[in-house]
């Protein structure tokens, strides 16, 4: 029987303290990509090689250092229904591609669900590590250490000059990509948010927008990334990130000063329309869900609503998504009908 | 040939985008393909990362010609995977860790491109890389040696360079 208890719960239980900066970063996230000596790697591997190559890791979770982190519950990706991988995605515990194509793909996923170690996706062995507010720091020390680990049990395929050798170039050296989810209102509201994307983009960070079903990035949520591997320690990566991070995190802080300072009666009226909507409303697109909770957002980091705490707000970011208002409501349900569940369940949530 | 997307700069990057079985090319410069590739990946109508590493791998300084195969000898391919190196320029992956080898010759332009440099500095595998860390701590100390004698502090450097040959004695015995 595949392990549900990780598809029931929207919010994970490493989610529910806010962390450091949390006003600004919503989480942390570090991952780093391995892969085993002498086996191709998953695209190219035959059902038998990914089958042992997925024995040889899961023997690593009887070690007792392993099991130091909380227990891991390995989840085959075969054993799930197609709502269930749905929902680990839009929690960020597996890829899509993890989901969606792999052979013999797997996942251990801890406890509190702040590690997931992921089996044959685009590498071997991808170790990630989620973390509340801007702790990038000790999401990396905790992704390390479950990597020195796994290093003790299997033979990882390392190149003296190119270090971690993965499936895509863009991984190889570190295999480690950090980033950083960050909530950014008072700048796309300045219009200061291109200027300061550009520049993050002139050090080697990359910037996604956070995707809905369309391809425009919602709810001013914005992840950044280290884009380099090759050539740069991680420890000089982390730092990297955490200096732009910081450097955003005083940027987003004084445009909100501003905002509030110099329009004040706009803002409230901006926010309280925002939180009236969402309490009202009987029909809500995914595009309006994102960008009316980034305002009420904004207006209890900013104090003008105080009825509201920030959790029930990042439940909501993952609640109003598809998988999840299936997985409430009804598997089968039309966009249309999405709309109509998506505005009751805000309802229901805020309306207290 | 102008760039596709500023019409500004000129155009040094081909792309090939295939989206349902369609196949439409790009030509665009390279400020604009960063862009692309790095603000919208893998969302429909933008670049993936892999289109912009085909574009990047088929890429061909100097040259207005767009054809790949001719510059890439036929023969070259992964001998333990049997990955072909036109293979790899069109799906941007290797298939094995042995790929890296037989493709050393044309990746530093790759990385370069990619990353901005060619070889790893950072975490080593302990049992692996066993040698690698040595000899980094080995550049490390002769670096330090260099500088006590520039400074004329003997003392200091007559310890550093007996922990030097200690050093290089496990290293030759390994
Ligand atoms: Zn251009
Ligand atoms: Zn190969």
């Amino acid at each position: 029987m595949p392990n549900l208890r990780f598809t029931e719960q929207p919010l994970s239980k490493w989610m529910s303290s806010g962390g450091k900066d949390s006003d600004i970063v919503i989480s942390s996230r570090v991952r780093i990509a391995r892969n085993l000596l002498y086996a191709p790697f998953p695209m190219l591997a035959t059902s038998e090689q990914s089958e042992d190559v997925l024995k040889r890791l899961e023997d690593v979770l009887d070690d007792e250092r392993i099991q130091a982190f909380g227990k891991l519950y390995p989840i085959l990706l075969e054993d799930l229904d197609d709502l269930d991988k749905k929902i680990l995605v839009e929690k960020h515990l597996i890829s899509p591609s993890l989901a969606n194509e792999s052979k013999s793909g797997a996942v251990f996923i801890s406890e509190d669900e702040s590690l997931s170690i992921m089996v044959n996706e685009e590498d071997h062995l991808r170790i990630q590590c989620l973390y509340p507010g801007f702790q990038v720091q000790e999401a990396w020390e905790k992704a390390t250490s479950v990597d020195d680990i796994f290093e003790d049990h299997v033979d990882y395929a390392f190149d003296d000059n190119r270090g971690f050798l993965t499936s895509c170039p863009t991984n190889v050296g570190t295999g480690l990509r950090a980033s950083v989810m960050m909530h950014l209102p008072a700048l796309v509201l300045t219009g200061q948010i291109n200027r300061i994307l550009s520049a993050v983009s002139q050090v080697g960070l990359t910037v996604r927008g956070i995707y809905g079903e369309g391809s425009e990035a919602m709810g001013n949520l914005f992840q950044i990334s280290n884009q380099i591997t090759l050539g740069q320690s991680e420890d000089e990566i982390i730092e990297n990130l955490y200096s732009v991070v910081l450097q955003i995190i005083d940027h987003e802080k004084a445009a909100r000063e501003t905002l509030l300072k110099e329009s004040h009666l706009r803002m409230m009226d901006r926010v309280m329309r925002s939180y009236g909507i969402l309490s009202h409303a009987a029909i809500m697109e995914s595009k309006e869900a994102a960008q009316r909770l980034s305002d009420v957002r904004l207006g209890v980091d900013l104090g003008l609503i105080d009825s509201l705490s920030p959790q029930v707000l990042n439940e909501l970011n993952v609640m109003t998504q598809p998988g999840f208002l299936q997985k409430i409501y009804s598997e089968n349900m039309s966009p249309g009908e999405r709309d109509m569940y998506r505005a009751m369940l805000i309802r229901d949530k805020m309306g207290k | 040939m102008q760039c596709q997307e500023c019409g500004k700069r000129p155009a040094t990057l081909h792309f090939t985008k295939i989206v349902n079985g369609e196949k439409t090319e790009f030509r665009i410069c390279e400020t604009c393909a960063r862009e692309k590739g790095e603000i919208i990946p893998g969302t429909t109508g933008g670049f993936s990362i892999h289109n912009l590493l085909s574009g990047f791998l088929d890429f061909n300084p100097g040259s207005h010609s767009h054809n790949p195969s001719a510059k890439i000898p036929e023969n070259l391919r992964c001998e333990e995977c049997g990955l072909t190196y036109s293979q790899f320029s069109k799906i941007g992956r290797f298939g094995c860790s042995s790929c890296y080898k037989y493709f050393n010759d044309r990746l530093d332009p790759l990385f370069k491109r990619v990353h901005g440099n060619t070889v790893h500095v950072g975490k080593v595998p302990k049992r692996a890389g066993n040698h690698i860390q040595v000899k980094r701590k080995l550049d490390e100390l002769r670096q330090k040696l260099q500088e006590r004698i520039l400074q004329e502090e003997f003392e200091e450097a007559a310890r550093l360079r007996d922990e030097i040959r200690e050093l290089e004695k496990t290293l030759s015995a390994e």
